[in-house]
């Protein structure tokens, strides 16, 4: 009973300290480039949402598919009506961790390498996935950025034969997300 | 009994890890502000099969679509079967907002030039602001330039003018199926006789079933209230299906209209299905994007 005692305060306590400083945004940016022998396609998505835990090294991205802006409007209809299909999959998430959070000095600023793993649901398809980001700290504000591409077959994206010309088969990401302190 | 406790708290705290992640999730679930959710695609074009559906090219867009009605499937061999005669309508529409299309074409049946002007009153949302149905009001204008049927009596150049007004109301019933109720109206500044009204008063309905992202099949009628025209007229009714490649949508459907703006194939259908008066069609429409929106 004495042990369950300790235990139950020492797990609080251990909560409390993962708990640590929480950095959020709204206001994340999202870009995706394929490039296709027939046509360059580029969209923006400026309105993504992540936090990312300091202190346990917790990272989460939740991106509105219906978000991104395209330079042709019926790109944009395709887009969200034939590929990613967003009425049936409204978000893209990434939930994982920043491997490396140990070796970044949250606290000094800096640039720093990071290690990202974890999971990346596109399409209603989730993946595990290991990419390489920075991270820039200095007063208030994090900012993360990471290039990386994806495979559209991957996540279950179906280009038709009919425009395999025009959509590339894989797909540049850059994510470039400012988070500021959340006040809690 | 510890023994199992504790593997209960081991357990915890090894799924910690990802437990604080989801909470990470879920506070962003809580930080977002709704936003209204616009109804995307309830046609793939701006036609149902030969009349006007509810959408309107996007702002800063051209949409060039080329109609055409072959002849009579019933007119023989010596006609092959319609496919020696064309009815053909050449447009262009642009998107000067979200909300208000205007158009402009020729048709080579009558020589008739139209133009028209759609504007979105309502649209379909749901988020933010929830509303369940699109609405669009629609005025077109034809004027037909051809030969003067009767040369010999004195023809003023107001008779060449007709006039189609349509309040639009659909609905994008999730993804596969679209609805769209038409209550209509047709002036003619000239009718054939006395006993024909100007103003003519229609239902129209029209709608859709996709098969696949790319794929639907698509059916229309304008049942014309009875007693307004002298002339025998049938209801015009249309079915074919949509595909829809990169660029383009090809509209392939069969129709008892021959002519391809409402000012003509609501009021003037004389065709019937059952007699086989069925002409063989299809629209090709290509959008280009005139105006592009500013990118971050």
């Amino acid at each position: 009973m004495k042990i369950n005692k300790i235990l139950i305060i020492a797990l609080l306590m251990l909560a409390s300290a993962a708990m640590g400083q929480k950095y959020v945004t709204k206001t994340g940016s999202i870009k995706f480039f394929s490039d296709a022998p027939m046509e360059k396609i580029e969209a923006y998505n400026n309105q993504v949402n992540a936090a990312l835990d300091t202190e346990t090294g917790d990272l989460v991205f939740k991106v509105l598919m219906k978000s991104f802006t395209f330079e042709k409007a019926l790109m944009q209809e395709h887009f969200n009506e034939n590929y990613v299909e967003s009425d049936k999959f409204p978000n893209a998430t990434f939930v994982g961790k920043i491997t490396n959070a140990g070796e970044i000095g949250f606290q000094k600023g800096g640039t720093f390498d990071a290690q990202v793993e974890g999971k990346l649901t596109i399409h209603g398809v989730t993946r595990s996935v290991k990419e390489l980001g920075s991270l820039t700290v200095s007063d208030g504000k994090i900012l993360t950025t990471s290039v990386f591409p994806i495979k559209l077959s991957d996540y279950e994206i179906k280009i038709p034969k009919t425009v395999a010309s025009n959509i590339s088969e894989s797909v540049e990401i850059t994510v470039e997300v400012s988070l500021a302190i959340l006040n809690q | 009994m510890r023994k199992r406790l504790f593997s209960v708290w081991l357990a915890f705290l090894l799924t910690s890890g990802s437990i604080f992640a989801q909470d990470l999730m879920d506070m962003l679930g809580e930080n977002e502000a709704p936003v209204v959710d616009y109804t995307r695609g309830t046609f793939k074009t701006t036609r149902i099969v030969i009349g006007q559906s509810i959408e309107t090219p996007p702002k800063g867009n051209m949409i060039f679509i080329v109609t055409h009605h072959f002849g009579k499937l019933n007119s023989g061999y010596e006609n092959l079967f319609g496919l020696n005669q064309a009815y053909i309508r050449l447009g262009v529409e642009y998107g000067i907002t979200d909300w208000l299309g205007i158009g402009l074409g020729i048709n080579t049946y009558k020589i008739t030039w139209d133009g028209f002007l759609k504007a979105r009153i309502l649209r379909q949302s749901t988020g933010a602001r929830r509303m369940p149905l699109s609405m669009n009001l629609f005025a077109s204008m034809a004027v037909k330039t051809n030969k003067w049927d009767d040369p010999d009596r004195t023809n003023y150049a107001s008779s060449r003018f007709s006039y189609a007004f349509q309040l639009q109301i659909a609905r994008k019933f999730g993804k596969w199926v679209s609805l769209q109720l038409m209550p209509e109206l047709v002036h003619k500044n000239l009718v054939k006789s006395a006993k024909d009204k100007n103003d003519i008063f229609a239902l129209g309905a029209g709608g859709r079933v996709k098969v696949s992202n790319r794929v639907s099949i698509n059916a229309e009628y304008h049942y014309v209230f009875p007693g307004q025209i002298h002339e025998k007229v049938y209801g015009s009714f249309s079915f074919g299906i949509d595909i829809e490649t990169g660029g383009h949508v090809f509209q392939i459907f069969l129709t008892n209209s021959i002519g391809e703006i409402e000012e003509y194939f609501i009021p003037e259908t004389t065709g019937s299905w059952l007699n086989g008066d069925i002409f063989l069609g299809f629209n090709i429409t290509r959008i280009f994007t005139i105006v592009k929106p500013k990118l971050p």
